[in-house]
């Protein structure tokens, strides 16, 4: 087994691999003075009568949303300037949602459709397109269809996909990780769904990861931590797994990560950038302060303070920022 | 003194067998299917199949929700999707725990100031897209995916559906 200095030495080989390509393009539109640049899009009119959001609203969110993170008005530019080259020519894309609370808190299937469109006109083929979760039933409870027809965007869950054989391990996260991510995807843009969480607090970009492994109870010790931050530290998440497009059109800021209608609420907005820290910072800050709209005790008084997120910008993991000052947050 | 023959050996313990058997069925608890099928209660129809989870496999369908259920002693956790006049859809999330302790904390635990109290099974919270009840072991909770005007009345009716069959 590697030590944790030998995993770290390696996790930043490639990440400076990573960098000649990607990276290259990522800094062209990166916050000034090293700072993490996240962005927060909002549409108040998002939702009409119904409980789901208007289609075109949410494209033009999204649209929104990346020309703000890439500083690039046409959505198409937008999205070259975010995946590299290399990938867009031919590799497979996978669309990482979450559908554990069932169809009242999953990722929404307009944004995971807008995001497959402008993916598509930006050069990918829709049969380069992979949406996942870790079953079927959290799959349709997105809205999305199980399907592998190689000439449409396939659709199937981890479970039916498979794990790896062998073990991955970075410090207490010793897992396998499902092929859909190691076998199947060059990349996979995370698209998570803004909830509370009983054990770590908040479950968004970094906490998606469960979603990729076998077990994914037995990182639940401790409020998850420092299991979430370990956990994307094993290469395949970290280096394939790096541009979030997260989904906060509607959350839950108590009793999650399940469906408590009770305590819905609809920020309307979505959460884009490649810093998962900072990512998960700024949405833990969207919690708190709809909890304290609620009457609802902070997540540190409930017992159930986010420490992973700390943890995973600490020096031994290196995963972003969590220091305030270290990211540009940008609202539009 | 009477001798006993291996006719009577093999009597003897297919009774001792028929015995064990008769008892043991006896501890077991009832069978029960808490889910209403299509029509039992007025507009509702079952949507799908009948998915059941032993505790050792509740994280497949709830995973981080799981761990509160599990303190409290769940044994097994069945689920099924309703729907309402074809329009409203509902889910029927129904807990086994190991006692009435069990069912009592769970529901207890997800009490808030706008729960209103409702007479289903032993005790009942209402919101206004979910009611959830408890009854001897049983922890049922019932969540539906809208609110209409007439949601709340219905989740209600649907609920006593379930009761009636705990």
């Amino acid at each position: 087994m590697k030590s944790r200095r030998e995993f770290l030495k390696e996790a930043a080989a490639g990440a400076a691999l990573l960098g000649t390509s990607a990276a290259a393009e990522k800094l062209a539109f990166a916050a000034p003075a090293g700072k993490s640049k996240v962005v927060i899009a909002r549409d108040a009119s998002l939702h009409g009568a119904s409980t789901q959001p208007d289609e075109q609203k949410v494209l033009n969110l999204l649209d929104k949303a990346m020309a703000a993170y890439t500083g690039r008005e046409k959505p198409v530019e937008a999205w070259k300037s975010v995946i590299p080259a290399s990938i867009l020519a031919g590799k497979t894309i996978g669309l990482k949602v979450n559908g554990l609370g069932g169809r009242g808190i999953a990722t929404h299937p307009a944004l995971i459709l807008a995001v497959a469109e402008r993916l598509q006109q930006a050069g990918v083929k829709a049969g380069e397109i992979v949406v996942w979760d870790q079953n079927a039933h959290f799959l349709e409870a997105c809205g999305m269809t199980i399907g592998t027809d190689p000439s449409r965007m396939r659709c199937y869950p981890a479970d039916s996909a498979g794990f790896d054989d062998e073990e991955s391990q970075w410090g207490v996260a010793k897992i396998r990780l499902t092929k859909i991510l190691t076998r199947d995807c060059a990349m996979v843009i995370n698209l998570p769904i803004l909830k509370d969480h009983q054990l770590a607090g908040v479950t968004f970009s970094m906490k998606n990861m469960y979603g990729v492994v076998d077990k994914p109870f037995l990182l639940h010790a401790n409020g998850c931590n420092p299991a979430v931050a370990d956990l994307n530290c094993i290469a395949e998440i970290r280096e394939k797994v790096w541009f979030t497009v997260g989904d906060a059109i509607s959350s839950v800021y108590d009793g999650g990560p399940g469906f408590h209608p009770e305590r819905l609420w609809y920020p309307n907005a979505l959460v884009v950038g490649e810093d998962r820290v900072a990512i998960d910072h700024t949405a833990w800050g969207m919690i708190e302060k709809q909890r304290a709209a609620a009457g609802v005790p902070t997540l540190e008084a409930a017992g159930r303070k986010p420490g992973y997120i700390a943890t995973a910008a600490d020096e031994a993991h290196r995963l972003g920022t969590c220091d305030p000052t270290r990211i540009r947050l940008v609202e539009v | 003194m009477r001798k006993f023959g291996p006719e009577s050996w093999k009597l003897g313990i297919a009774v001792i067998a028929i015995a064990a058997l008769a008892a043991s069925a006896g501890c077991k608890k009832k069978a029960v299917d808490p889910f209403p099928p299509s029509g039992a209660v007025a507009g509702w129809e079952k949507a799908s199949e009948t998915r059941v989870f032993a505790a050792k496999d509740l994280w497949q369908y709830i995973d981080g929700d799981a761990e509160q259920y599990l303190a409290a002693g769940v044994v097994s956790t069945s689920t099924s999707d309703y729907k309402n006049q074809g329009q409203l859809d509902a889910v029927v999330d129904v807990y086994t725990m190991n006692d009435e302790a069990g069912a009592r904390k769970i529901l207890e635990s997800g009490e808030s100031s706008s729960a209103k109290k409702v007479q289903v099974g032993d005790a009942g919270l209402a919101y206004e897209q979910s009611v959830t009840f408890r009854k001897g072991p049983y922890l049922v909770r019932i969540v539906a995916y809208e609110s209409t005007p007439g949601t709340e009345q219905a989740l209600l009716e649907l609920a006593h559906g379930v009761e009636a069959r705990l």
